[in-house]
């Protein structure tokens, strides 16, 4: 089954819960004349696990940029739990975030602060009234998901590759997000840590039930970790739909992606 | 869009630098100070500078008056060696000095951070952590620089004299009380006070350009040392021209 237009896409998209927890409509974003999404059209559900798979430059970090605010689409709406992310101001767009997990392409682990510190970073900066106490429960509880308790006085760059993504997924987890974003969470690691974090991604979203949107184009992680696939192709929402079903299509330009 | 030839790149990044300032004093006014943040950068700027800034400044007092004594000498006015230093030392020699070796040191620090921050996501990791990047990291950083810049000139130059005075007995023979009364009568309030203004001006230049510059940073690990080294050439150069206008203000406003 390929479909192209987007109206049907969302209709026979595959449903897990029953309330989308994010809706994306008619995002359009363009960097002078490279016009990267064009009509691009997205629903997560709750609990449920969606791969955005895509050849490399072609929009996948653009599009979740857009989703947490930190890139303005040009057109369209992108509703997070019912809030229309680019008419925000920064106030309530952090009050959204707050709910909304990121784990970057990079880690992006502050070098300056030990794990701890990166850790208790998002908890003190949401303007979530703890106490220390329960701080340190939180950033032991969060460490604890990873496997990395011992690492709590250390500094990143005395982490491996493979530690440092499990941190980053802690410092995502603390905040007990409902949806949390993955750019690319296997690149970049050999194929055996890579299949560390797919297991563990999966683990975290058993436990606490998240929906997931996770951007990749490692064919372990999209077998393993995906109750759906979305094909970003031309900047659009090109194909989707389970690995089994997209896996059996016959469209070139799906089928490559299975090669 | 224009081309880029050397005109039109160096009035883009003028233009860049300009909304980048002017984003700045915005931002600044804003609420949610980041107080704490701002101490620590007051420390890091400050308080790390002070060995090289003192030893720098010890050794340009020192040479500054054993250079100048021969030809004190020679016009037969060698007394006066104390003011001549001193009226140097504070007016042009201090503040400059510093402030060139501030944009060694903490301009290019800053480039080189807020550059390797910008290309690993770190600054965009703040800002889904709640966090306004731009206040946190731009605001406290410049506005420590520009706080700093003039207390390390105010000990730079203490210390300079006080080099200067070493350099004095090291052939002549005054006492520590006639050095100090003879730099200090000749210095006017008009001398001290277009000195000191100008050097926030200079703090002020590291520091945004430091942080433009590494906030702009490109993609790949080369973009950071590009960010640094570009930091610490264009606040030098900032810096001259900072000073020639200062002269030009003073001049106007008779303060000379
Ligand atoms: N901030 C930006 N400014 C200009 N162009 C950008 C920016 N971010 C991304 N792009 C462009 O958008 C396209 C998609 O980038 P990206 O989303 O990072 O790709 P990927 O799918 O590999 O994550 C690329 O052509 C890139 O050059
Ligand atoms: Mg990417």
């Amino acid at each position: 089954m390929m479909i192209t237009e987007n109206k049907t896409i969302l209709k026979d998209a595959v449903v897990k819960g029953d309330e989308p927890v994010m809706i994306i409509r008619n995002v359009y974003k363009s960097f002078e004349n490279n016009h990267v999404l064009v009509d691009f059209n997205l629903d997560l559900y709750k609990g449920e696990n969606v791969v955005v798979l895509g050849k490399s430059g072609s929009g996948k970090s653009v599009l979740i940029k857009c989703i947490v605010g930190l890139l303005k689409p040009d057109k369209g709406t992108i509703e997070v739990f019912g809030k229309n992310i680019p008419e925000l101001n920064e106030a309530e767009l952090d009050q959204v975030i707050a709910r909304v997990g990121f784990l970057f392409q990079s880690n992006a682990l502050y070098d300056s602060m030990t794990v701890r510190e990166n850790l208790e970073f998002p908890l003190r900066r949401h303007w979530i009234k703890v106490t220390q106490e329960e701080v340190n429960t939180m950033v032991m509880n969060a460490l604890e998901d990873v496997g990395l308790e011992h690492t709590v006085d250390m500094m990143p760059i005395e982490l491996s590759g493979g530690m440092r993504k499990r941190i980053a997924l802690a410092r995502t987890l603390i905040l007990k997000p409902d949806i949390i974003l993955y750019d690319e969470p296997t690149t970049g690691l050999d194929p055996i840590t890579g299949k560390e974090i797919i297991k563990l991604m999966v683990d975290i979203q058993k436990k606490y039930n998240t929906s997931s949107l996770i951007i990749s184009h490692d064919m372990n992680c999209v077998r393993m970790a995906s109750d759906r696939i979305v094909i970003l192709l031309d900047g659009k929402c090109y194909a989707n739909g389970t690995y089994a079903e997209l896996k059996k299509n016959e469209d070139p330009k799906v089928k490559q992606f299975f090669e | 869009m224009a081309k880029a030839t050397p005109l039109n790149s160096f009035l883009d990044q003028a233009g860049s630098l300009s909304k980048f300032s002017f984003r700045f004093l915005w931002q600044w006014f804003k609420p949610r100070y980041e107080g704490s943040e701002f101490l620590r950068q007051c420390y890091v700027i400050g308080y790390n500078s002070l060995p090289l800034i003192g030893l720098t400044g010890f050794i340009m007092g020192l040479v500054l008056t054993m250079q100048l004594r021969p030809s004190m000498i020679e016009y037969g006015v060698e007394s006066q060696l104390p003011a001549i230093v001193g009226i140097s030392v504070v007016r042009e020699i201090g503040p400059v000095i510093t402030a060139l070796i501030f944009a060694g040191k903490i301009g290019s620090s800053i480039g080189a951070e807020l550059g390797s921050m910008k290309v690993t996501e770190q600054i965009d990791a703040m800002q889904v952590s709640g966090t306004n990047p731009f206040k946190y990291l731009v605001v406290s950083r410049v506005l420590a620089a520009t706080l700093m810049l003039p207390i390390l000139v105010i000990l730079s130059d203490a210390i300079s004299l006080y080099g200067s005075y070493i350099g004095v007995n090291i052939r002549g023979n005054t006492s520590f009380n006639l050095f100090w009364t003879q730099v200090f009568d000749n210095l006017a309030f008009y001398d001290v006070l277009p000195a000191f203004i100008k050097t926030f001006f200079f703090g002020f230049a590291v520091g945004i350009i430091g942080c433009f510059k590494g906030y702009n940073s490109n993609k790949g690990t080369e973009g950071v040392g590009r960010s640094a080294n570009s930091a610490v050439v264009v606040s030098s150069i900032m810096i001259f021209i900072l000073d020639l206008l200062a002269v030009q203000i003073t001049d106007v406003l008779g303060f000379n």
